[in-house]
């Protein structure tokens, strides 16, 4: 029996595959229900849809009164704009996904080596203070990351850190690491301990047996936390346009925002870069949708 | 050589006093059992032997060198969890292979170990399955070939049959102990199944609230139990204990009852104490010079025999009698004694009283 991943949740609760008993329109939806859950897609999706159609519109259809929904041209010319300038060149645009990609990718892996065996440790060891020192960890999460950066800026032109990708990389860490361990200490918790004493007993050393026998049990949680922390990360705002300026250093969120403002502005453009910019995070969230409620013991501890 | 000594361990969690002051010394060869109830300390003294759990106090010696600082691998002990705590993604055969890996031994040498260790435990149709695909009397099996794989100092045993269904427990009682005679290893044993502990033990020691209450073979803790809880957590059915003390020659009970004072009595006149008497030594059938008035209570048909519960005064004894006993509750019974089987206690201390000539 191959253990994947995807194995480990669905063998979770029996009643995972059965369909939901109350379904859309179905018994035991009133139509008051029906309309507001109607109303509240349209307003959830509209913008999504929206942003998806200007971006395959041509210039002229996007400005168009009244909008045209149907019959308009459809052009790819935006999204070969995100990636190519004008001269052929690699695009500004394109420099900020690549800056995103390296921040988001770097600082996430940065909070998995830091997080995963603190998790590790708070779970498996009598921490002095463990619930003072878990409250703490907790707390730096508690404030929204405006409130810091004024701080964060002096601190970090004093050091230099000012405009670089490191500095991004690693503000997005600090704040990653405690969510990591957050999360991390309940997939932790959830591997009984006797398997590290099993495996020491064995005559493997404490980091041997973790490495050997723990570790595997929690990839299905260190997969679905490091996607949260990428998403953290790759969506970030804030810091990112506090703290950077120039283009080659710059993410794509503050690059993307940077497209509106000036005399004019190339709404197909910023359209298709958003696209761009969502769908790795849609793709992300769909692969962890399982992972949200996972649990990892997989078996030969009876309790 | 596989000598095991804890010296005056302390450990505490929190607030709980779990080990206060465990000393045992156990034997080379010995299957050594651990006895109490849950929560005595029984696991925690395990764990520290094994390396486990870190001390307040205490030390562990094995073979007579001090260890008390040694990483669990460097103790060289085998250990078998209540749990079986077998690696779920591992097969049973990489399960048992385990402790030879972390040696790095050779894979034909891996190999010859586990196919000997399967065939004694009757598990080579299982070595490819992982252990959810084992019963809980599978598993127990793999866990116990993983300790027995390689030849350790001692092996370690948590409750291993606790999780087992009752004929499998009996069964894996005679096996065990089949096991143990052929390796002529040292086994600790924790359990709190006094039936497992009477039955397999060279030598018990009996644990409450973290410490030692006594320490000899089943016979000694059985017939000479050290103190009041000792006998009456060993036993069953329970003994049964009635206040007394003693008066000239005899033996006068809070309930008005009186009986001839036991030749080996040391008491002094008029000191409280308590009268322990098993429920073997109890009889309403036979007649003797030493008997207790009561009237029957109830009877409890156990197949093999019948226990009577006969009421003296304000106290319930338990009497075992042959399965064809019979009787109406209200009637009158005379219990005779064997006060040379009984025991007595001191009603403060609770301690055993000395016995007269041994």
């Amino acid at each position: 029996m191959a253990v994947s991943v995807g194995e480990a949740v669905s063998a979770g609760p029996a009643g995972d595959r059965t369909p939901p008993a109350r379904r859309f329109g179905g018994r035991g939806r009133s139509v008051l229900e029906v309309v507001l859950l109607a109303v509240l897609a349209v307003v959830m999706l509209f913008p999504a849809l929206w942003m998806i159609e200007t971006s395959i519109k041509e210039n002229r259809d996007v400005y168009a009164i009244p909008a045209k929904f149907f019959d308009f041209t459809v052009t790819m010319d935006h999204f070969r704009d995100v990636f190519v300038a004008s001269g052929g060149t690699r695009s500004a645009l394109s420099v900020s996904f690549l800056n995103s990609v390296v921040v988001a990718g770097v600082s996430t892996v940065l909070a998995t080596v830091l997080g995963v065996p603190a998790a590790w440790a708070y779970s498996r060891f009598a921490v002095r203070a463990k619930k003072d020192q878990l409250f703490f960890i907790l707390s730096t999460r508690f404030m929204p990351p405006v409130v810091v950066v004024i701080p964060i800026f002096l601190m970090y032109r004093q050091v230099g850190l000012i405009d670089t990708k490191l500095g991004l990389i690693l503000i997005y860490a600090a704040f990653n690491v405690p969510f990591t361990i957050w999360m991390m200490k309940g997939f932790v918790d959830e591997v009984p301990a006797e398997y590290e004493d099993a495996a020491m007993l064995d005559g493997y050393t404490r980091l041997q047996a973790f490495w050997k026998f723990t570790l595997p049990l929690l990839l299905p949680g260190i997969a679905a936390t490091a996607v949260f922390a990428l998403i953290f990360s790759w969506n970030e705002f804030v810091f990112a346009i506090f703290l950077t300026s120039s283009d080659t250093v710059r993410t794509a969120p503050p690059a993307i925002a940077g497209l509106i403002g000036g005399t004019t502005v190339d709404w197909g453009l910023v359209a298709a870069a958003s696209v761009v910019f969502a769908l790795p995070v849609l793709v992300f969230a769909y692969l962890v949708r399982r992972h949200l409620v996972a649990g990892v013991t997989l078996g030969a501890v009876r309790r | 050589m596989g000598t095991v000594a804890a010296h005056g361990l302390r450990k505490s969690f929190g607030k709980v006093q779990a080990l206060d002051g465990v000393t045992l010394e156990v034997p080379d060869g010995s299957f050594f059992v651990v006895l109490g109830p849950s929560g005595a300390g029984k696991t925690t003294t395990l764990r520290a032997i094994a390396g486990l759990e870190r001390l307040d106090a205490g030390s562990v010696r094995l073979d007579g060198r001090d260890a008390t600082g040694d990483a669990p691998a460097a103790r060289d002990l085998a250990m078998v969890f209540q749990s079986y705590a077998l690696y779920p993604r591992h097969t049973a055969y990489e399960n048992i292979a385990s402790p030879l890996r972390a040696r790095r031994r050779s894979s034909s040498e891996i190999a010859a170990a586990v196919e000997r260790m399967s065939s004694l435990l009757h598990i080579e149709r299982l070595l490819q399955r992982r252990p959810a695909q084992l019963s809980g009397g599978e598993m127990q099996r793999v866990a116990l070939a993983r300790a027995l794989v390689r030849s350790p100092r001692a092996f370690l045993m948590d409750e291993p049959l606790t999780n087992l269904d009752l004929k499998l427990r009996v069964e894996m009682r005679t096996e065990l102990t089949r096991i143990h005679r052929g390796l002529g290893a040292t086994f600790v044993y924790v359990t709190n199944d006094q039936v497992e502990a009477l039955s397999m033990a060279d030598q018990v020691a009996v644990l409450k609230e973290g410490r030692v209450q006594q320490v000899g073979t089943p016979a000694e803790v059985y017939e000479r139990p050290a103190n009041q809880w000792v006998a009456g957590f060993v036993g069953s059915p329970p003994i049964s204990l009635l206040a007394c003390h003693a008066e000239g020659d005899r033996l006068v009970g809070a309930d008005g009852w009186s009986l001839p004072r036991p030749r080996w009595s040391t008491a002094s006149d008029g000191r409280p104490l308590l009268l322990g008497l098993r429920a073997e030594d109890l009889s309403v059938e036979r007649r003797g010079d030493a008997s207790l008035p009561g009237e029957l209570y109830g009877l409890e048909p156990l197949g093999d025999r019948t226990v009577v519960d006969v009421r003296v005064g304000t106290q319930i004894l338990k009497v075992k009698a042959r399965p064809t006993v019979t009787g109406t509750p209200g009637e009158p019974l005379q219990v005779t004694v064997d006060l040379d089987r009984a025991h007595l206690f001191d009603a403060g201390t609770g301690l055993a009283l000395p016995r007269a000539g041994g």
